[in-house]
């Protein structure tokens, strides 16, 4: 089995590697790259943990293959910050509302929300709630992730 | 949870693809969003040799207008879909589309995929059926067509040969005033596997009269079902409460569910019942209003 020569970008990095196509992108991102913010949940695309942004838009990193990401760019959690030691407007609201229990869903919560921000950026409760449904939160901590994008979503008068 | 090792092949276009298809035989497998193959690989249900990518085929990405149809290339991102201008239409479709899995998923998906993949519970190959698409297939020396009805065979499997690729889907446009469509699903959380799905899309006159309705039911059996042979003595009749009750009774009978952990079949039957009933009431609702706004 041959292996593919890649290069991405990710978090405004360029990368290149020669990789195992079976590779999934999830397990390129944190074994490769160490860039373990990325969780790695289930593995099939249930729970939402592994969601990066591709090209801006979001997507389960375990349900797709590292070669399949070959030209494009890449936002994991590691990169929504603006500076190493400071926190988005939506890590900073997940603090403040207290949106992560055990931490194991949030860096694909902040992700989504991220996104959802990113093309709507007030949105309405429901929308919040239709945007993460494809999260997995198995602490059961919706209503103050919720909250959390609520507030740092809200229009300061 | 890890793949097979395969070998990969980045297709440049559709000849290419036709190709590589001839040359790797029965050991291959097609690859465009991968929102069902990659975890079936992941679990080891799917193990090819060789995965061909098709995701960055241009010819396959285009969505275009004919005379009687819009025409949707197989590769076209199930996100797309939601807002394209063509697709609105074919209104059944973009309506559909909020249901299929979830955003992640959707920005990956494509139509032809879920098509190819032909899982009975999900939402676009009801769709296909009940509107009679035309499903265009290709392998290096032939193309054909077939209507979506007769393409898919039972759960997870379809008429596609192991040399062909599904190219392009043409949905018919229904014309005129007084058309009203609907889409119900109830699945165990928002996203997931349709335990049932109805879908209708129906026309009325002036009159409120029936003149044509297509409607099916998914998530029912091996394939979704299209009622559309059990559809003409509802034709010329204003359609009342006791009639799409008694139709929505009757056709449910031919359906034939599994019992799984979450549904026996009888509740599976009673629940697309209800679904069936509402599109069809929803359906005639949105029919007959559009003539209501229209006269004003």
């Amino acid at each position: 089995m041959k292996n593919i020569s890649i290069n991405l970008q990710v978090n405004g990095k360029q990368v290149s590697s020669n990789i195992e196509p079976r590779t999934s992108l999830v397990d390129f991102l944190r074994d490769e790259l160490r860039l373990t913010g990325t969780h790695v949940g289930c593995e099939h695309g249930i729970c939402g943990a592994c969601t990066v942004l591709l090209n801006g838009g979001p997507v389960r990193s375990c349900c797709m293959f590292a070669v399949q990401a070959n030209g494009l760019e890449v936002t994991t959690v590691e990169g929504l910050a603006p500076e190493r030691g400071q926190l988005s407007k939506i890590q900073d609201a997940f603090c403040e509302k207290h949106g992560l229990q055990c931490g194991f869903c949030t860096p694909g919560m902040l992700i989504t929300c991220q996104a959802l921000i990113n093309k709507n950026p007030h949105p309405s409760e429901a929308e919040i709630r239709d945007a993460i449904s494809g999260n997995l939160c198995r602490c059961t901590g919706y209503q103050q992730i919720v909250d959390a994008v609520v507030f740092a979503t809200k229009e300061t008068s | 949870m890890k793949a097979a090792p395969f070998d990969y092949h980045l297709a440049e276009n559709l000849s290419h693809t036709k190709n590589l298809l001839k040359e790797y035989g029965d050991d291959v497998k097609l690859i465009a969003g991968g929102q069902s193959l990659v975890p079936m690989m992941a679990m080891r249900l799917a193990k090819p040799s060789h995965l061909i990518d098709i995701a960055r085929i241009d010819e396959l990405q285009l969505i275009s207008s004919l005379e009687e149809s819009i025409r949707i290339g197989a590769g076209v991102k199930q996100c797309v879909l939601e807002n394209h201008p063509l697709t609105s239409q074919i209104p059944l479709l973009s309506a559909v589309v909020p249901w299929i899995g979830h955003h992640q998923t959707r920005n990956r998906g494509t139509i032809g995929g879920s098509l190819a993949h032909a899982d009975p519970s999900a939402e676009l190959p009801l769709i296909a059926v009940i509107l009679q698409a035309k499903i265009h297939c290709e392998n290096i020396d032939t193309q054909r067509i077939n209507s979506a009805k007769d393409f898919f065979l039972g759960p997870m499997w379809t008429t596609l040969e192991a040399q062909e690729c599904l190219t392009h889907i043409d949905w018919p446009i229904w014309h005129g005033t007084g058309i009203g469509y609907a889409f119900e699903e109830t699945s165990i959380r928002q996203g997931d596997f349709a335990m049932a799905s109805a879908a209708t899309q129906l026309q009325v006159d002036a009159s409120g009269k029936l003149m044509r309705i297509h409607c099916g039911v998914g998530g029912m059996g091996g394939t979704p079902y299209s009622f559309e042979d059990m559809t003409s003595p509802l034709i010329g009749q204003t359609l009342s409460k006791e009639l799409i009750h008694g139709f929505s009774e009757q056709a449910i009978q031919q359906t034939e569910p599994a019992t799984d952990l979450h549904a026996n079949a009888a509740y599976r039957r009673n629940l697309a019942k209800t679904l069936l009933r509402r599109t069809i009431e929803q359906s005639l609702a949105m029919a007959t209003s559009s003539f209501q706004h229209h006269l004003r």
